[in-house]
């Protein structure tokens, strides 16, 4: 291998040789791994931001329910809630859980009247649980247990043309199947990305629920949330364990086109870092196999000076290496900088629209993990790797006589 | 492999090279007998088209012959493989060609050592040969400088000193003079013919050049891929 620090020369001082082409070319290059990873880190962002939206709206990492209820949410499917269930949830890696009545009910303003979902919370529970405290935008959030005002959504405020301080009726079945209704102020709005939150869920606390619905100590729902993602199976598991007349439920399974989102995520970063590498390799095959045309009396001067075929090889893919490492450092630390540049996210509220149908909100994070780097790097590297073998066979596999005397 | 004891640095036995073209078969070389001692300075002279080029590459195993053998110190170079070539090539041949004779991105004296490098020598001992050479040839002080800062002649200077910095077997020259003008050809013949006298290097140098052949050792003349005539000089 005494040839091997000549040729890494070589190779090195090659790259330079048409400044503008190497250029060209690691500017193409560095915009594909660029692309590659600004993408993923978007998707990743939009992925991840689904899931905290889809788990800070009332669903939580785990729920709890009466086996009936998810086939048909009515307040005769709830549950006691009792010693057993509240010791079960004292599990280690349970942070926080708070129990709810939850019923379709029907709302009317002196101006209109909106069908929705009455939800009946506990204040302290929930203020940390869901998003609800943090979206109040007018008014306040319920004080305690025995708060007896009503929270709505802007939209709906909107919709009923009432405002805070105003009182609406609200109207549901309670468990004799009887119309039962009252009258609440509004105490608070909440206002959150998405409209259908905001038109389809009223908030009041237990205590009031549990009267207007005339019931005690029930709940439709308890939701749970775990120290991260990965305790959600384990505590899954230990529930259904202590708990085996309840059905217990992951965000997968409540909301299975969230978990959609996040498996189709996957899947199109893989697809889409192919397509960006398709690209760029035929950049670095057709600028190496230019250099090997340009350069083939010189191939033919190193075999006539006795440089083995392995050696030239290794030259042209040794240079095409130097030209993938360069651009993937450039890359990588232009990427970095564009996601370091936006900051919290990009606005994306001019396809407001488009967003809210796929649950998201308007503001997108840019996020970069070590794993999606690893993934555009690694698929660089090896396919680069690759690539750069057929330009370099190509320029080991010259007659020496015809590479000398090529015009 | 076939390697026997000689004094003979080149032994070509019936060598015929022949190339298509489309259809037609074009004989470079025909049946062509030739040796060369040690020590010589060969001159192959021929209008163009006769098969002067086509020989240098046979010898230098820069392209196989489609017929017959050569040996090299004799050694059959026809039963070696691309790798063994290029070894054969590194250990015994120098060569010069008519242009594009060095690395563009070496400078003169990196140019002189790369053939040193590829045979393993340490960088020291590269360093005062190619010193010593650069000396030799006339080109002290030139050394930190790349080929397009050099006139051609002096690149024609380096690519001898190359060629026979490691001390060779054999050289092989193809047209080196006919890009030069004749007093810058006349110097390198000059040079040629003194390394060949102090270091008892074989040359075998094809070409047009008058000059040349006036001062070869020995002229051998081809027509047509066929060696017509052979003149020593002496």
């Amino acid at each position: 291998m005494t040839s091997l620090p000549l040729i890494i020369a070589l190779a090195w001082r090659n790259l330079w040789r048409n400044k503008r082409r190497t250029a060209v070319i690691l500017f193409a290059m560095a915009l594909g791994v660029w692309a590659m990873i600004v993408t993923a880190a978007f998707m990743r962002g939009m992925a991840l931001q689904v899931l905290d939206d889809t788990i800070d709206n009332l669903t939580g990492h785990i729920q709890i329910h009466n086996n009936n209820y998810l086939d048909d949410p009515v307040i005769e499917n709830s549950f006691k809630t009792n010693k057993a269930i509240e010791s079960a949830l004292q599990h280690t890696d349970i942070i926080n859980w708070s129990n709810r009545i939850r019923v379709p009910a029907v709302i009317s303003s002196e101006r209109d009247t909106s069908g929705l979902v009455l939800v009946g919370i506990d204040p302290e529970r929930e203020a940390d649980l869901s998003f609800l405290k943090s979206s109040i935008s007018e008014g306040q959030y319920f004080s305690g247990a025995d708060d007896k005002g009503i929270i709505i959504g802007k939209k709906l405020a909107e919709n009923l043309e009432t405002r805070l301080g105003k009182r609406v009726v609200v109207i549901t079945q309670n468990t004799r199947n009887e119309i039962s209704d009252r009258g609440f102020r509004i105490t608070g709005i909440y206002d959150t990305p998405t409209e259908g939150m905001e038109t389809g869920f009223v908030f009041m606390t237990r205590r009031s629920a549990e009267t207007l619905i005339g019931v005690a100590n029930l709940s439709s729902e308890i939701a749970i949330i775990t120290r991260s993602l990965e305790h959600v199976d384990p505590v899954i598991k230990a529930l259904k364990s202590d708990l085996p007349d309840l059905d217990i439920q992951s965000w997968q399974t409540i909301q299975p086109f969230t978990q959609l989102i996040v498996e189709m995520y996957g899947d199109f970063q893989y697809i889409w870092h192919l397509i960006v590498f398709l690209a760029m390799s035929f950049g670095i095959i057709n600028t190496l196999l230019m250099t090997i045309f340009e350069r083939s009396r010189e191939f033919g001067l190193f075999q006539a000076l006795g440089l083995k075929p392995r050696f030239i090889l290794m030259q042209v893919w040794i240079e095409s290496m130097f030209m993938l490492a360069i651009a993937l450092i450039i890359g990588n630390l232009v990427s970095w900088l564009t996601v370091l540049s936006t900051g919290d996210g990009i606005d994306v509220s001019a396809f407001a629209k488009g967003m809210e149908m796929a649950q998201l909100s308007n503001i997108i994070p840019f996020i970069i993990i070590s794993e999606d780097l690893f993934l555009a790097n690694s698929i660089v590297i090896v396919l680069g790797m690759l690539t750069g073998l057929y330009p370099a066979w190509r320029a080991s596999r010259l007659v020496p006589a015809n590479a000398i005397t090529r015009v | 492999m076939n390697t026997k004891q000689t004094d003979l640095v080149v032994e070509c036995q019936k060598i015929t090279k022949t190339y298509q073209q489309g259809i037609i078969e074009v004989h470079a070389l025909t049946d062509i007998d030739f040796n060369v001692q040690r020590g010589e300075f060969i001159c192959l002279s021929g209008p163009s088209g006769s098969g002067k080029s086509t020989l240098l590459n046979m010898i230098g195993g820069l392209d196989a012959p489609s017929s017959g053998e050569i040996f090299i110190d004799g050694e059959e170079i026809d039963e070696l493989d691309k790798s063994e070539l290029a070894d054969m090539r590194l250990h015994k041949i120098g060569f010069i060609f008519q242009a594009y004779n060095l690395i563009p991105v070496l400078t003169a004296q990196e140019n002189i050592e790369m053939v040193m490098q590829m045979q393993g020598i340490n960088k020291a001992d590269r360093n005062r040969k190619s010193l010593s050479i650069l000396k030799e040839v006339g080109l002290e002080g030139l050394e930190n400088r790349k080929p397009p800062e050099l006139s051609g002649g002096q690149q024609q200077r380096v690519a001898v000193a190359r060629a026979i910095v490691s001390r060779p077997s054999l050289v092989l020259a193809d047209e080196p003079t006919a890009n030069l003008d004749s007093v810058t050809a006349n110097k390198l013949i000059d040079l040629m013919l003194s390394m060949n006298e102090q270091h008892k290097t074989t040359f075998i140098i094809s070409t047009h050049d008058p000059m040349i052949m006036q001062r070869a050792k020995t002229l051998v003349k081809l027509h047509d891929g066929k060696i017509t005539e052979v003149i020593s000089q002496e």
